[in-house]
């Protein structure tokens, strides 16, 4: 059978955390009473014209930098025409043939290759309103429509089609998330829609130099949809062509519940968007000085920090690059080392039982109750012997349900560890006497067993006995 | 002479004498157009009631002992596309006959602060789509001159207003020749700005890139004082011009010696009226007689202008007139289906046959395919007629030539010849590819119907034209003609 790989470029819209809109000074808060977000110029009136938001052009020329495009110093602003109801002058201003940004990549790990991504392009553009239904679109006896997420300040991200799998797509959003989130122009909340992606996608034989006909699934946003629907899409591509049929190119969206790709509309229905420059708009012009003060005020970012990491702190190439994938995650891993200096205890505590419980609760770290100072804390009572690592758990998930200080809670609960030579030497004499058929294997060569024996010590004191303790004080009795 | 009749600036004297009040010229005005407004109907709407109030106020200051500014309590007419808060604004369109902005034109803005009193607003051709006003969707204005003629468009119920004495000064708009085409036919002066030098903000866009708001006025004096007023940046208007204008009244001076003045050949070509024609030899004579140095010139694109700009016009026409959908203001047709049927059919009732005729002009222009062979060729070619302005203005101070072929036609003449009726404005057109200043001013009668003398001058020099303006109205009679009623 032929194999097969994807060929898969993305825009990726990324929303602007500037204060105001785009050509308007209405606020760019989340939420809001429909609507209220709104003044004449974002709502199209007759007459208002839009005025360029500075912030908007130092975010976007900052992503820019951050992915390593060239900035233009001259680029324009251009009309995008097409009815839609939640689009209130029928044009979208948005950059068209001159973008603020070009030819720029990003670099992403995939089961163990680094692989370099490029981008084409970056442009900026004003977001639409959004039209809310009573139930179902198809049968709504009305449209409502809300505005205030019209004007909202945009860059849409456009990659070259270097991507040639699904989990490549996925680990290049993961990516463009994590640099975009360190550069601090967006919180890239994908929940909030302030990060939407639409892929463009094909298949050919692999080998093969030209590209086969390709489809494009809109606004996925999740890492989760855009990688199930790339899946999905490649799997019907392949099957399409393997039975012989031709891909037809046409838009497509994913339907999340049934796990699959929908036919929106053909080729041959799509949009002539009528590009013109918008005379309402003069020309960006920029100064090269102002551009390299941009670049030298840029952040450290994730790739910066992951090799950091690996050099500074010691950690492997593999805990790096998770710490390194949110801003959020890694400036939690730096604020904990500010309390105390053990990498990789850090690393293991974040990596393991923070993300199984944050993933658990559906949360996010920035809710996370238990503060950088408190997981330090934890780790130094493990240290200094006052709580066992298996207690430890114990304390980390009622720090992690109350947000109280580990030490309080291992006194409130009598957690404190039993370090006293003498009780442990009886419980463990007890269990020796208790369990003869172990201490015999033990004899007999068999080191398993001591485990067994350790568990049990373990379990008499309810996980309390300093287990370096009891593992000396069996050997020693066991002679 | 009746108050109504009087200049701004005469006004203004007889104010600060206390010979008359802002109540009795608001009143005089009033009076005029209860009076001819039957016959004119220059206005759309009218706004009586807070003309008194304005009025009243600048009265009180008087009354008060203070000091009024130049334009205080001086009637004024506004052009139905220029946004007023709180008063209808229609566009003279079917599609916003209802429509109540919640906000003021800039430009307007700054009239109110300067206390001129709104006497009303004025009809127009649809979104400024004309040259006749014949394309209103409410009625016809008449010229006061002759009522059997267009008063000119697209502005031509401001210019008519001024002209009958139903407004002391009013503000139009200029695309391709709106404001000054309308001056011209009624026998007042009007004045298309540079581009960018009065805020677009508030003023209902018909093409961005050529539109300006400008001053129709009885005398040039007037026309100073309105452009002291509404010049200037506005933060709301990222195509205005971010510099300091000059005091204009400073150019009032009747001195043109030494002043080299082009005349380019292609405006007195074949196709301007013969009468016309000689209206504007004699003023270059006179000009001339007054110290100024009269040449010929030539704009060679001149030929290219006329189908550059209904190009490119009708382009940005498409897309500022894709906006009224029927979703959240203005004209919804009703019994419609879903959401495409209720554009198609709000746009099919909302918009008349002109401009459905330059949106569907606009939209092809745009399209894929068509466009690098229309639109971008267009914008290549308005680089060349802004060239030849260049060129010809390093060697003249400024260029004069008739502000349009004719004098005013008659109602229903050029209806349904739109290529003739798109020629009115051969000569007012490239002014405005250009983005330059130009100023029309009555330089004669042909048959009792008045004759524009049009003067166009280098970019942000409204001073210059002023100054020529000036000169050639203190030793001329044409200003002080008014039509009989």
């Amino acid at each position: 059978m032929t194999q097969y790989e994807a060929v898969i470029g993305l825009e990726v819209h990324v929303e602007l955390k500037t204060n105001t809109k785009i050509f308007c000074n209405c606020t760019t808060a989340f939420g809001g009473e429909p609507n209220h977000h709104t003044c004449p110029v974002c709502l199209g009136l007759p007459g208002t014209l839009p005025v360029l938001n500075k912030k908007v052009v130092e975010y976007a020329v900052r992503a820019g930098l951050a992915l390593n495009c060239e900035i233009a110093g001259f680029s324009k602003f251009d009309r995008k025409n097409y009815y839609y109801p939640d689009l209130p002058k029928n044009y979208q201003v948005s950059q068209f043939d001159l973008p603020i940004a070009r030819r720029g990549y990003v670099e992403i790990e995939v089961a163990g290759q680094t692989k370099r991504i490029g981008i084409h392009h970056i442009h900026m553009e004003e977001d639409a309103g959004k039209l809310v239904h009573q139930g179902n679109i198809m049968t709504t006896p009305y449209s409502l429509v809300d505005y205030n997420r019209g004007g909202m300040p945009l860059i849409e991200i456009v990659s070259e089609p270097d991507i040639r799998s699904p989990e490549e797509a996925r680990a290049y959003v993961e990516k463009l998330r994590a640099i975009i989130q360190y550069t601090g122009v967006s919180d890239c909340r994908m929940e909030e829609g302030s990060l939407r992606c639409d892929v463009n996608i094909s298949v050919r034989p692999k080998g093969q130099q030209e590209f086969g006909t390709k489809t494009e699934i809109k606004n996925l946003n999740s890492f989760r949809a855009l990688q199930r629907a790339a899946a999905y899409e490649m799997e019907r591509q392949i099957k399409v062509l393997e039975s012989g049929g031709k891909i037809i190119q046409e838009t497509r969206t994913w339907d999340e519940d049934k796990g699959i790709t929908v036919s929106m509309r053909s080729k041959e229905e799509a949009h002539d968007y009528r590009y013109f420059p918008d005379p309402d708009l003069v020309p960006v012009v920029l100064d090269q000085q102002w551009i390299e003060f941009i670049k030298d005020s840029l952040p450290e970012l994730p790739d910066q920090r992951r090799r950091r990491y690996v050099e500074q702190y010691g950690l492997p190439e593999y805990d790096a690059g998770i710490l390194t994938l949110t801003k959020e995650m890694s400036d939690y891993f730096e604020e904990t080392i500010g309390y105390y200096d053990k990498p990789k205890v850090i690393s293991n505590w974040m990596m393991g039982e923070m993300s199984r419980l944050l993933n658990l609760s559906g949360t996010d770290i920035t809710a996370c109750k238990i503060k950088p100072r408190q997981l330090a804390e934890l780790i130094k009572l493990i240290d200094q012997g006052t709580i066992s690592g298996k207690i430890a758990k114990v304390v980390f998930e009622e720090m992690f349900a109350s947000g109280k200080d580990p030490a309080t809670i291992v006194q409130e609960k009598g957690l404190v560890q039993i370090s006293d030579e003498g009780a442990i030497a009886s419980v463990v004499e007890e269990v020796i006497a208790a369990n003869p058929k172990s201490v015999e294997d033990y004899k007999a060569g068999k080191e398993k067993a001591i485990g067994f024996l350790v568990g049990q010590v373990m379990k008499a004191t309810k996980g309390k006995a300093n287990p370096d303790m009891v593992n000396k004080l069996l050997r020693e009795k066991l002679q | 002479m009746e108050l109504y009749q009087l200049t701004a600036h005469r006004l203004h004297a007889m104010l600060v004498k206390k010979e008359v009040s802002a109540a009795e010229i608001t009143k005089a005005v009033f009076q005029r157009i209860d009076q001819v407004e039957d016959k004119v109907k220059s206005y759309i709407t009218l706004t009586r009631e807070q003309a008194e109030t304005q009025a009243a106020e600048v009265d009180k200051k008087l009354a008060a002992g203070e000091a009024i500014g130049p334009l205080e309590g001086i009637p004024l007419a506004l052009k139905d596309n220029l946004c007023t808060e709180g008063i209808l604004t229609t566009c003279a369109s079917k599609m916003l006959e209802n429509f109540v902005p919640p906000y003021t034109a800039t430009a307007v803005q700054k009239l109110y602060d300067a206390n001129l009193v709104l006497v009303g607003k004025t009809n127009m051709d649809e979104f400024a789509m004309g040259s006749s006003t014949e394309t209103s969707n409410f009625h016809l204005t008449h010229n006061p001159w002759d009522i059997e003629r267009v008063p000119g468009g697209s502005s031509g119920g401001s210019a008519s207003a001024v002209a009958a004495g139903q407004a002391i000064v009013s503000l139009g708009t200029d695309t391709g020749g709106s404001i000054r085409q309308p001056a011209a036919y009624c026998g007042v002066v009007g004045m298309k700005p540079t581009y960018g030098a009065v805020s677009r903000y508030g003023a209902v866009p018909f093409a961005s890139s050529l539109d300006q708001i400008g001053p129709i006025t009885k005398d040039v004096t007037d026309m100073a004082y309105m452009l002291n007023a509404i010049c200037g940046h506005d933060p709301l208007d990222s195509t205005s011009a971010n510099l300091q204008h000059p005091d204009f009244t400073k150019y009032l001076v009747n001195d043109i010696k030494g002043l080299k003045i082009g005349v380019p050949k292609e405006y007195l070509a074949e196709g301007i009226d013969a009468q016309v024609k000689n209206c504007i030899k004699e003023a270059i004579t006179k000009l001339t007689e007054l110290g100024a140095h009269v040449e010929e010139t030539s704009l060679p694109h001149t030929d290219y202008a006329m189908p550059t700009y209904y190009l490119l016009a009708t382009a940005e026409a498409s897309s500022n007139l894709a906006r009224y959908d029927g979703v959240s203001y203005g004209f919804r047709a009703a019994d419609a289906e879903d959401v495409v049927d209720m554009f198609k059919r709000s746009r099919s009732q909302g918009f008349g046959d002109e401009v459905k005729l330059r949106i569907m002009l606009g939209t092809y222009s745009l399209s894929a395919g068509y466009y690098d062979a229309y639109y971008l060729k267009a914008l290549k070619v308005r680089t060349l007629i802004k060239q030849d302005f260049d060129q010809a203005l390093e060697k003249f101070d400024l260029l004069l030539g008739p502000t349009s072929p004719s004098t005013a036609f008659k109602i229903g003449e050029l209806i349904h010849d739109p290529i003739q009726m798109y020629l009115q404005d051969i000569c007012t057109i490239p002014v405005n590819l250009a983005g330059l200043p130009a100023i029309s001013l009555p330089c004669g009668l042909v048959n009792n119907l008045p004759v524009g003398l049009q003067l166009i001058g280098k970019a942000f020099d409204e001073g210059t034209l002023l100054r020529v303006a000036y000169t050639f109205e203190q030793n001329t009679e044409y200003h002080r003609l008014r039509p009989e009623l």
